[in-house]
């Protein structure tokens, strides 16, 4: 495939998730902190998103399934996932993290359950799709050519 | 990016989301600013050299700030939703620590609603000086009016404008005003707007309390033996005499004194609040 080919489907593929709204321009403004002197620098953010959104995740199954469930203490999980995902333009990610933080509110745990689902599923999707994009940008990269910039 | 000409503001952000000290850090350098980060309002007091009643900081960061003379860092930024310390508890913690290290802890206390104080070791002069303080709690401003009004001397309104404006620049707001303009480097925006924001009833409250020490002609028995001895003992004066630039203040790890609890009143009916541990 030639470069300007990768590069077009580079773009496509970008545009396609601010549509659906998968980023947010918070993920542009990311990008537009990376230059030629922090050429990672969206990779290592959105890298210890990843970290960070699954330990919560996981610390959010293990509150949810106890006996006596700890409102205050999932509220404070998805209340930090909310942050982070807010942080890097995660919009679907921050939005469900909204709705489940109104369920912690209201201390109703089957639809808190249901909203860690929904956040979960979030979140796997909108890291395959960050994924794809970089390993579209790597190989722009490698087959020499410069990854088109998103207004 | 090249290196500034000038000296580099420093500025030290806490948060305890790695993600968001990340974006921070990241956003503050294209500032050309030198950034700090830390997780914690514990380690932010830490890296500034304000942890607790030891202003040494145990474990030195790499660049060790010495806030009795040069500030190192020129801006705080806080999350605010922190476990442990809020960054409003931060912001409190750092102000008031500041406030020590540069002002008698005796004015702080009196800013933040303290009566009145004096040092160690008490006497009976400190004692007989509460009384005006209880009246005033039990009957209000009218007593007070009425002792005063006895004990004023032939007015002297020279003398007494004199003092006040001699005694003008050790007033707070000019205090706050000194600590802004004599360090240029270190003017960052949050203490800028400390700085904007004098206590202002406390100012009266000292000039009051200055005009008060100032009556020479005692008639009223009740206050007698406390203004000659007042008089006659410079040392022990208080807050007033405690202004003048010659007089060292008690600073927060020195001499023995007596610090009054936030809004307490030192006469207030319940009690003085001994909280100092060397009494």
């Amino acid at each position: 495939m030639e470069v300007s080919e990768m590069q077009r489907q580079f773009v496509e593929y970008s545009q396609s998730l601010f549509r659906e709204g998968y980023l947010d321009s918070q993920f542009t403004q990311l990008q537009q902190l990376q230059d030629e002197s922090n050429p990672d620098f969206v990779m290592e953010v959105v890298t210890l998103f990843f970290e960070d959104s699954e330990r919560l995740i996981r610390d959010l199954t293990c509150a949810l399934d106890q006996q006596i469930v700890d409102f205050k203490t999932v509220d404070a999980h998805v209340h930090q996932l909310k942050g982070s995902s807010s942080s890097i333009g995660a919009q679907r990610v921050k939005n469900a993290c909204v709705e489940f933080r109104n369920f912690c509110e209201e201390q109703n745990a089957d639809a808190c359950r249901a909203c860690l689902q929904q956040v979960n599923q979030e979140y796997f999707l909108v890291k395959s799709k960050l994924q794809t994009l970089f390993t579209m940008e790597q190989q722009i990269v490698a087959a020499g050519g410069s990854i088109p910039i998103m207004d | 990016m090249g290196m500034a000409a000038e000296p580099q503001f420093h500025v030290l952000a806490v948060d305890d989301s790695l993600i968001d000290r990340k974006l921070i850090e990241r956003l503050l350098k294209t500032s050309s600013y030198q950034v700090t980060t830390v997780d914690s309002g514990t380690k932010a007091l830490e890296f500034l050299g304000l942890q607790g009643d030891d202003k040494q900081s145990q474990n030195q960061p790499s660049v060790s700030p010495d806030i009795q003379q040069e500030v190192d860092v020129n801006l705080i930024i806080t999350d605010y939703c922190m476990p442990g310390m809020t960054g409003y508890d931060l912001l409190k913690k750092v102000k008031f620590m500041k406030d020590e290290l540069n002002t008698d802890v005796c004015e702080l206390c009196l800013e933040e609603g303290a009566e009145e104080f004096f040092l160690k070791p008490v006497r009976l002069s400190d004692v007989n000086r509460l009384k005006p303080h209880m009246l005033r709690a039990r009957y209000g401003q009218q007593r007070q009016d009425l002792l005063h009004e006895c004990q004023k001397p032939e007015p002297k309104p020279e003398r007494r404008q004199q003092q006040c404006e001699q005694k003008q620049p050790e007033t707070k707001s000019e205090k706050w005003q000194q600590q802004c303009e004599h360090q240029p480097e270190t003017k960052p925006e949050q203490w800028q707007q400390l700085c904007e924001q004098p206590p202002e009833p406390i100012q009266q409250q000292q000039q009051q309390q200055q005009q008060q020490q100032q009556y020479e002609q005692p008639v009223l028995d009740l206050e007698h033996q406390t203004e000659q001895q007042q008089q006659n003992d410079n040392k022990r004066k208080s807050i007033d005499e405690g202004l003048s630039p010659d007089r060292t203040r008690p600073r927060l790890n020195g001499i023995r004194r007596r610090v009054y609890s936030q809004g307490e009143s030192i006469v207030d009916g319940t009690g003085i609040s001994d909280i100092n541990p060397e009494m």
